[in-house]
C-alpha cells in the first residue's frame, strides 16, 4: 500500500515537470527551431543562382547585361546596395525600391518590354526574373545592417507618406497595416507579427524579405509581401512598384535602421 | 527544363557532407488548377550520387517529397578535389546531372 502511494506521488511530480517543460517552450520558439532547421537548405539559393545569372546575362533588344545598373552605390555596385534601398535616384528623379529600380535598369539598359510586370504576374515571366534578381542582390548584402539614407528631401517625404499609409484604415474590414503591426506580442495563428513602427530587431520584417515560403514553394519579394498584406486587408491592391509600396518600404526600412539583414530568408 | 542543382561537398575528418538543393516542381498529382482540372503528377523518381564516377548512393523518391527538395548525405573516403556528381530522373523522363568538387 505504501509502495503504491509512493509511486503515485512520483507520477504526479513527473507530470508537473513535463507540464513546466512544455510551458517554457512557446509556439514561436518551436517555429524558430523549425526555421533554423530549414535555413541550411533554403531553396532561396536556387533563386539566387538564377538571379546572378540574369544579372550577367546579355538580354533584351539592346543585348546588354545589367552589370552597369546603378543600384544607388554607383554603376554595377551590388554589395551593400540592398541595405540602403529604397533611396532617391537622380536619373529618374524619384525614390525607388530595389524592384522598381531593376525595372528601370531592364528598360533603359536592356530595352526589355516590362509591360507584363504586374502584381498579377508574380512568379511568372519578367516579374519572376525581377524577384530572382532581387534575391541575389539581397544575398550579396546578407549580414549587413539596414542603413537607408534620409538625406534627400524626397526620401524624407516618402518616409512621412509611408507612415501615413501605414496607419491609414480602409477596406471592408477597416484595417490598416498598424492594426496588426504596431504592438508587440501579436500573432496571426502561430505567426508572430513584428511591430514595424519601430526597429523590430535583426532579421525581422523589412530585413527578412525576399523570402522563400515553404508552404507554397514560392519566392516572395517585398513587393509581393506588401501586395499580399493589402489583399489580406481587403484593400484595393497597389500596383507593382507604385509610390505607395515604395513609401511603405522607406517607412519600414528607416525604422529598421541598424537591424541585420538576413534576406533572403525562409518562411513557413 | 529544370534549373541547375546547388551542390556543396565539405570534407570533415574522414567524412564528406554533401548537401544538394534541387530545382523541381515536385507536383504531387493531387492538386487541382484554377479550372478544377487535376494537375498531372511530375516528380523526381530516381536520385543517384557518385564519387569520382563510382555510385555511392541511390534513392527512390515519390510524390510526397517537397518542391525544390533538399538532400543531405555523408560519404567516407573522399579527398579534397574529388568530384561529387548528383543525378536525378523524373517520371516524365526529364533528367539532370550536376557536379561539384569536394572542398
Amino acid at each position: 500500500m505504501k509502495l503504491i502511494r509512493k509511486n503515485v506521488v512520483a507520477l504526479v511530480v513527473l507530470a508537473l515537470a513535463a507540464g513546466q517543460a512544455m510551458a517554457q517552450k512557446s509556439a514561436s520558439d518551436s517555429i524558430a527551431e523549425y526555421r533554423a532547421m530549414l535555413q541550411d537548405g533554403n531553396p532561396a539559393e536556387l533563386f539566387e543562382m538564377h538571379g546572378e545569372e540574369l544579372w550577367k546575362q546579355k538580354r533584351g533588344p539592346k543585348n546588354a547585361s545589367l552589370e552597369q545598373c546603378d543600384l544607388g552605390k554607383g554603376a554595377g555596385v551590388v554589395k551593400g546596395a540592398f541595405v540602403e534601398l529604397p533611396r532617391f535616384f537622380a536619373d529618374t528623379g524619384r525614390v525607388q525600391d530595389l524592384e522598381s529600380r531593376l525595372l528601370t535598369c531592364m528598360q533603359t539598359l536592356q530595352g526589355i518590354d516590362t509591360s507584363s510586370v504586374s502584381t498579377r504576374t508574380f512568379g511568372k515571366g519578367e516579374t519572376a526574373n525581377i524577384t530572382a534578381l532581387a534575391t541575389w542582390i539581397a544575398a550579396e548584402s546578407r549580414g549587413q545592417r539596414m542603413n537607408l539614407p534620409q538625406d534627400h528631401a524626397k526620401e524624407r517625404v516618402m518616409y512621412e507618406v509611408g507612415k501615413r499609409l501605414f496607419f491609414q484604415r480602409g477596406g471592408t474590414h477597416d484595417f490598416s497595416c498598424a492594426t496588426c503591426h504596431s504592438s508587440e506580442g501579436k500573432r496571426i495563428r502561430l505567426q508572430d507579427l513584428p511591430d514595424l513602427t519601430k526597429n523590430p530587431g535583426d532579421g525581422i520584417g523589412f530585413a527578412a524579405w525576399p523570402a522563400y515560403r515553404v508552404g507554397n514553394g514560392q519566392m516572395w519579394s517585398m513587393q509581393h509581401r506588401i501586395n499580399d498584406c493589402y489583399r489580406q486587408q481587403r484593400f484595393p491592391e497597389p500596383k507593382f512598384g507604385s509610390d505607395a509600396t515604395i513609401a511603405l518600404g522607406v517607412y519600414m526600412g528607416v525604422n529598421a535602421k541598424g537591424a541585420e539583414s538576413i534576406a533572403p530568408a525562409i518562411k513557413r | 527544363m529544370a534549373g541547375p542543382m546547388r551542390i556543396r561537398a565539405k570534407l570533415n575528418g574522414d567524412k564528406t557532407t554533401v548537401r544538394v538543393l534541387m530545382s523541381h516542381e515536385m507536383e504531387s498529382g493531387q492538386r487541382k488548377d484554377s479550372s478544377g482540372k487535376l494537375i498531372p503528377a511530375h516528380f523526381i523518381q530516381d536520385v543517384s550520387a557518385s564519387l569520382n564516377g563510382k555510385v555511392v548512393m541511390t534513392a527512390e523518391w515519390g510524390p510526397a517529397v517537397s518542391k525544390n527538395p533538399f538532400m543531405q548525405f555523408e560519404v567516407k573516403g573522399a579527398a579534397k578535389g574529388d568530384k561529387i556528381s548528383v543525378s536525378w530522373k523524373d517520371n516524365k523522363g526529364d533528367s539532370r546531372t550536376d557536379e561539384t568538387t569536394v572542398s
